[in-house]
């Protein structure tokens, strides 16, 4: 079956969807085995299917792949656009991954509504997939809003004692940001198509295809790529996040059920990433070269990194701790991106994944000692190591893994992103190496007081060691873990050619790369702010 | 002046409605208090029948549907928009008053006939193609309603909301026809076409100008836009629900009608003289409705606060009236709102277990535990509110925004998007409240009639989120002028 033929991305998209709706009508909610059971295998048969377009993905095929475009609200230009390459390949499978994961690892977490816990796991899931299969902004932005409300209600109604809180918060927060990027889409579509605000338009047929908006967007004068660049930098800051934009994140990752939370990390702080690096870096590559503009993001990102890691370094609460790692975390993600050439990116990319992989696990791993405890303070714990040999081997191998160590597969992601920074500046990769230093430090410091020395707590010395379920939940985690840190070619192998259009672009600046060129050709016209202000209708 | 023949036929709709309202006055005396239902079935008949006479003088080509008696009407397609959408407004009210009038102790008979006139009144207004005809369409849908406001006479706050309604609805209409006067007497015109023509220069300027304006103030009091908003919450808290359903919706639709047309058709070239004073007008609507929403405790208040916010969001378009977005996202907007306010008010309703008595959020505690999904049909609306997509409410504002950005008030746009950040706080109070609480009673039932208008509305702000193309293609059609 040749997968470019069907309509594959929808598919891997909707399966979630549909497995909710059956959930909804076929399933009552007192019985919650079948539930259980049946979001688990929805949830695998969804990942099944996306590892098809692992195998199937051209690698050395520029440009988007299993394109699907019909139609939706001709009036307006919109399509329903979906298509792929390699970076949204990566993330995609890793929220198929990662989406499994957080299903079976809810049997014994959630213990009451869980009929709309499952619906509401399942119906994030396939807005999540949507979010990183659109090739159309109208649709993206439909799916980067919509996300939310599952997310919301996933917090609110499983999560801690600040749940209502923590869920408005993040609601907000990240709504406040995206209705901005909603000014930029409208602001690009009116590049395109008849201008604003003195700008004059390109005159096109309306469009909000993401390959044409990026062509046009490229080519526009500095000084609107700088507004523009603000404009979805809000947006996407906030979901990173990046600092100072970071305060919801440690509310939301704590209050939020472990699923919640490894989701959380593991692919919507993503969707921020994901927007700087297809969005940002080749739509304004002249307002991210602006010296001012590239030296603002790249101290936000330092600032990110050993700010995030000194809080992290204080945290009593163990959730809380890796939570505040994420900002540290995803600050050199950040950097990569900003460093702006292929080391930078890749590893940016490499480490994205990477945080999901050991920052997931470590929120599942906190999990899985609350729910025997009851408890996330690091004082309560103590010579863990005795009573839960397998929780604490788990534990050291992810918590190794967030702290780069090589093997495995944080080192690649850390070291790409150094190499990136070295490249553009000393002092860059300085700072940055500084917070991995501190990484090691809040890692190393907690697995000490959490697991040697004698069980200090009585209430700690019966804990039964991990079940099967639960060691089957972590396992493949491990195992990505350690295929990312000894192999990790076929990965850079899907990645390498986007990377090189996304670094092109910023470096040829306005001269687009090929694959959206023999697409989208870019009218030779600049714009330029017209004279009389304004083109009538 | 004389009567064709074939405006008979053009306001058929009109004369039916008023009909059936004077049947069921008739009709009312024979009914006791318990039969009363069989009255509101009717009324809803009599707005579906008047429906379809309307379905039928739309189908005649545009030349048939011409100037109506000599000009003082006319049937274009922005009209026959505005008409349906009454008609469906006056339909979901009286569908979600049917028990709530039965088991008030008051007549019903009057009720469901008052809330016909006020359709007729409203029927005729935005047909209005000159100012006089306007005015007095006006008042006769604002006298219908004065009356419906104070409809729980017994009740303090209804008495009290119906006076308030009435003395800030006199004075608003003073304002307006004081306003007419002046440009009356600058212009000597009535008719909006005649009117389009008037100098923009010259001796009387001055003049014409505070005359426009006038009319300006008196049509943002309809709309409820800050700061003439200030009757909106008292009114909205004291009229029996359905009826500050209703207010919330067709009353806003119809000024919002007239205002769009009285400023596209009669005064666009004064534009520079009331763009300013409508951009200050919507700011402030936009953050004062949010952040006084912000602080309620009382659902009618806080949807009288939102639907405030929301007048703000639909001034956006009549700013931008100049791009195809303007007036296109207004109708857009204004069909959206229709849907997905009534709807909110109609769960309000449903929830209206202690009578005539203040809503506070924390009556939505539980609700999903006690009827999920109405629950989930509230959620519907409170997104589609609060704008998130894929729901009507999104595509309306992303028409509005879009016309402030091209009509050049980037600034307008920045603070109305913000601002619909912000409206999410309040409106997720409900869904915190019906999701995350314990329930506060017992499982909840519906009433079929109420529960037809709840469907109807979630029908309409799902169908306008996920395929608007049909609607957004038809209202197209309806811009005066057109594109």
């Amino acid at each position: 079956m040749n997968l470019q033929q069907v309509p594959i991305l929808s598919i891997v998209a909707y399966i979630p969807l549909a497995g909710a709706l059956l959930l909804i009508f076929f399933f009552p909610k007192e019985k919650a085995g079948p539930i259980k059971a049946f979001a688990t295998i929805v949830a695998g048969l969804d990942f099944l299917v996306s590892l098809a377009l692992w195998f199937a993905l051209d690698r050395a095929k520029a440009g988007y792949q299993f394109v699907e475009r019909v139609s939706w609200i001709p009036s307006l230009g919109v399509e329903y656009h979906f298509g792929i390459d390699g970076i949204s390949l990566v993330l995609l499978l890793l929220t198929t991954f990662v989406g499994f994961i957080a299903v079976y690892c809810s049997y014994t977490a959630i213990s009451e509504r869980q009929k709309e816990y499952y619906v509401l796991l399942l119906l994030l899931q396939t807005f999540m997939i949507g979010t990183f299969c659109c090739l159309d902004f109208f649709l993206f932005y439909v799916f980067w809003e919509i996300m939310l409300v599952p997310m919301y209600f996933l917090i609110g109604v499983w999560g801690g004692d600040r749940r209502l809180y923590a869920a408005i918060k993040f609601f907000l927060y990240t709504l406040a940001g995206s209705v901005l990027m909603l000014l930029g889409i409208i602001a690009l579509y009116f590049v395109n198509t008849t201008g604003f605000l003195g700008y004059k338009g390109l005159g096109n047929a309306p469009t909000f295809s993401i390959e044409k908006l990026t062509a046009v967007a490229a080519g526009m004068p500095v000084e609107l790529q700088i507004w523009l660049f603000f404009a979805f930098f809000v947006g996407f800051a906030i979901k990173v996040p990046m600092f100072p934009f970071h305060t919801w994140l440690p509310d939301a990752h704590t209050e939020a059920p472990t699923a919640g939370s490894v989701i959380l990390a593991a692919v919507l702080l993503k969707m921020g990433t994901y927007g700087f690096v297809r969005f940002s870096l080749p739509m304004f590559p002249s307002a991210v070269l602006t010296p001012w503009v590239t030296r603002v993001m790249v101290t936000l990102a330092i600032v990110g990194i050993v700010y995030g890691a000194m809080v992290t370094l204080v945290q009593k609460d163990m959730k809380k701790l890796i939570a505040y790692s994420s900002v540290s975390h995803l600050g050199f993600v950040m950097l990569g991106i900003f460093a702006l050439n292929m080391a930078g990116v890749q590893g940016a990319i490499l480490q994205m994944v990477n945080h999901g992989i050991s920052t997931g696990a470590l929120f599942l791993l906190v999990g899985i000692l609350y729910e025997r405890r009851h408890t996330r303070m690091i004082a309560d714990y103590g010579g863990l190591a005795r009573p839960m040999p397998v929780y604490a081997t788990y534990f050291l191998v992810m918590a190794l893994s967030s702290m780069g160590l090589p093997l495995l597969n944080g080192f690649i992601g850390e070291f790409a992103i150094l190499q990136g920074a070295f490249a553009r500046s000393f002092w860059w990769a300085f700072s940055a190496a500084t917070g991995i230093v501190l990484g090691a430090a809040y890692l190393l410091w907690l697995y000490q007081r959490v697991f040697f020395g004698e069980v200090s707590n009585p209430a700690n010395q019966a804990l039964p060691d991990l079940s099967v379920r639960e060691q089957l939940t972590l396992a493949p985690l491990v195992v990505a873990a350690f295929w990312i840190g000894l192999y990790p070619r076929p990965i850079l192998e899907v990645l390498r050619v986007p990377s090189e259009q996304i670094v092109r672009a910023v470096e040829g600046k306005t001269e687009m790369p090929p694959a959206l060129a023999d697409r989208a050709p870019v009218p030779a016209a600049p714009i330029a702010p017209a004279a009389s202000g304004g083109t009538g209708r | 002046m004389k009567v064709e023949a074939s405006d008979w036929f053009l306001i058929g709709p009109e004369v039916f409605l008023t009909g059936a309202g004077l049947l069921l006055l008739a009709l009312a005396t024979f009914f006791q208090k318990a039969k009363e239902e069989f009255l509101g079935y009717l009324a809803v008949l009599s707005v579906v029948i008047t429906a379809v006479i309307l379905s039928v003088v739309a189908a005649a080509g545009p030349r048939e549907r011409g100037p109506i008696l000599a000009g003082m009407f006319i049937l274009d397609n922005f009209a026959l928009f505005f008409k349906f959408l009454i008609l469906i407004a006056i339909g979901l009210t009286v569908l979600a008053s049917i028990k709530y009038v039965g088991t008030a102790p008051y007549p019903g008979g009057e009720y469901y006939a008052l809330l016909l006139f006020t359709g007729v009144g409203m029927l005729f207004m935005v047909s209005g193609n000159n100012l006089i005809s306007i005015y007095v369409a006006l008042e006769l849908m604002a006298l219908a309603s004065y009356i419906l406001a104070g409809y729980f006479k017994g009740e303090t706050r209804s008495t009290e909301a119906a006076l308030k309604y009435f003395v800030l609805g006199a004075f608003s209409s003073g304002i307006l026809l004081y306003g007419l006067s002046l440009v009356y007497g600058i212009s000597g015109r009535m008719g909006l076409t005649d009117l389009a023509q008037m100098a923009t220069s010259g001796d009387g300027r001055n003049l014409a100008v505070l005359g426009i304006l006038m009319v300006l103030v008196g049509l943002l009091f309809k709309i409820a836009a800050v700061p003439f908003h200030v009757w909106t919450p008292d009114v909205y808290e004291g009229s029996p629900t359905p009826i500050t359903a209703f207010f919330s919706v067709g009353p806003k639709v119809a000024a919002y009608a007239i205002l769009a047309r009285i400023f596209y058709v009669g005064f666009p070239k004064f534009h520079a003289d009331w763009g300013l004073v409508v951009a200050i007008v919507a700011a402030a609507t936009l953050v004062w409705g949010n952040l006084a929403a912000l602080l309620q405790t009382n659902v009618k208040r806080m949807l009288a606060y939102s639907s405030i916010a929301h007048a703000g969001y639909a001034l956006l378009g009549v700013l931008g009236f100049q791009t195809p977005y303007g007036l296109w996202g207004v109708l857009v907007y204004l069909l959206a709102y229709t849907f997905m306010n009534f709807g909110a008010f109609a769960l309000v309703i449903f929830l209206e277990t202690k009578g005539y008595a203040a809503e506070s959020v924390s009556d939505f505690n539980g609700l999903a535990r006690r009827n999920m999904p109405a629950a989930v049909t509230m959620l519907l609306f409170l997104l589609s509110l609060a704008g998130i997509p894929p729901t009507a409410g999104f595509i309306g504002k992303y028409y509005l925004f879009t016309a402030a950005m091209k009509a050049g008030y980037a600034w307008l746009a920045v603070l109305a998007v913000l601002a619909s950040a912000v409206s999410l706080f309040y409106y997720f109070r409900i869904a915190a409240a019906m999701f995350f609480s314990e329930a506060a009673g017992a499982r909840l039932q519906s009433s079929y009639a109420l529960t037809a208008a709840v469907v109807l509305c979630a029908a309409g702000t799902l169908l306008v989120g996920i395929a608007p193309e049909g609607v957004l293609a038809v209202l197209k059609t309806c811009i005066p002028g057109g594109y």
